[in-house]
């Protein structure tokens, strides 16, 4: 006679612990990363077709030794100073065809940010710690120039506008029209950012 | 007045938790999604610098990943102490770097090949020395994208 009730009813009640306990596999060997970092360019090997001439004001030599020690223009100098010299360096003006830039115009330094170059030398000893936190200073200096320029000119920070270019999640309309603000302003401040080959000595 | 009378006999209703489980497969279906198994275990010490002027590497699949660091205690014996570099699953030699790097690019997409990034996931610790030769390398076969990975804040707390 219970055969004519149909089939028995299955019970669901602990469906919900057999979730969670795959909730609580996934919770646990879930990591949430999105990698992030300094994004460099390396120097093509094969060299330059012609040789340029680079004048040497024009050139921001900072070199690392191996031990963490910054030499930059020639003057041992704390990592906590090279933000402010490269920022100095780079807005120099020094022949005054830049308009846009606030430099002290010395004639010793460089002549246009679209000239001045920095050069960045290490040692095989140096730490790479030391090395990152040199590069991140240096990009700083290139990012603080180009965020005065984008608040003045478009009244948003530079690093906002080019991030929000990157996003893939931008649409395309507004990818054209962001595009044309980032590379406005890179092409105020084009990063010249050289790493020469590493000393061995 | 009867109507009033008898509700308040009854105790506190039972709360149906008859959704739990949907609620559950909801939030499990969440995690599963965005889960990312790990492709490689780590055998090098990986404590990554911190920096601040940094951008998101967008997109897994155009990143290839470079990891250099002191060999694990338990790989120590074998290898050293001294910085190695591990390509997916093994150790290798900067020269090996290349052939990688050529062999990762010929697994990806027509499209992608050209828009590669190559993500260094250095240990702190590393000498730069290592790092020269895998540029070298890099130049060497015209992997010129590279992006020093690292974690997010103040750069000088790497000098302590």
């Amino acid at each position: 006679m219970g055969r004519r009730a149909g089939a028995p009813e299955v019970n669901a009640g602990s469906m919900a612990d057999i979730a969670f306990l795959l909730l609580i596999f996934f919770l646990v060997t879930t990591t949430i990363e999105t990698d992030a970092g300094l994004d460099r360019m390396l120097p093509p090997i094969e060299p330059p077709e012609d040789d340029v001439v680079i004048k040497q004001k024009n050139i921001f030599q900072v070199s690392i030794n191996k031990n963490n020690q910054l030499l930059a223009d020639d003057e041992l100098t704390e990592i906590r100073n090279l933000k402010a010299k490269a920022v100095a360096f780079l807005d120099n003006n020094g022949d005054g065809t830049c308009s846009y830039c606030k430099g002290a115009k010395d004639a010793e330094s460089s002549d246009n940010p679209t000239k001045a170059i920095i050069s960045l030398k290490n040692d095989r000893e140096t730490k790479y710690s030391t090395y990152i936190t040199v590069q991140n200073e240096l990009v700083g200096a290139y990012n603080e120039l180009r965020n005065r320029e984008s608040m003045r000119l478009f009244n948003r920070p530079f690093v906002d506008l080019e991030a929000e270019y990157l996003n893939p999640e931008t649409d395309d309309d507004l990818k054209e029209e962001l595009k044309e603000k980032v590379k406005r302003i890179q092409d105020m401040y084009p990063q010249k950012l050289s790493e020469a080959e590493t000393s061995s000595n | 007045m009867s109507k009033f009378a008898k509700k308040k006999s009854g105790e506190l209703p039972a709360v149906s938790t008859a959704s739990l489980p949907d609620i559950v497969f909801m939030l499990l279906f969440f995690f599963m999604t965005v889960t990312v198994m790990k492709d490689s275990s780590l055998k090098v010490e990986n404590n990554l610098p911190s920096a601040s002027e940094i951008k998101k590497l967008e997109k897994k699949d155009r990143v290839i990943t470079i990891y250099v660091g002191k060999p694990t205690p338990e790989y120590a014996k074998v290898f050293g102490t001294e910085s190695k570099i591990q390509l997916n699953d093994k150790f290798a030699d900067p020269s090996d770097v290349g052939d990688f790097i050529l062999m990762e690019r010929a697994k990806k997409s027509q499209e992608l090949q050209n828009v590669l990034t190559t993500s260094l996931k250095v240990d702190k610790n590393a000498n730069m020395g290592i790092i020269s030769d895998i540029k070298e390398e890099l130049r060497k076969v015209n992997a010129l994208k590279v992006n020093y990975t690292t974690v997010t804040g103040d750069a000088f707390t790497n000098l302590q």
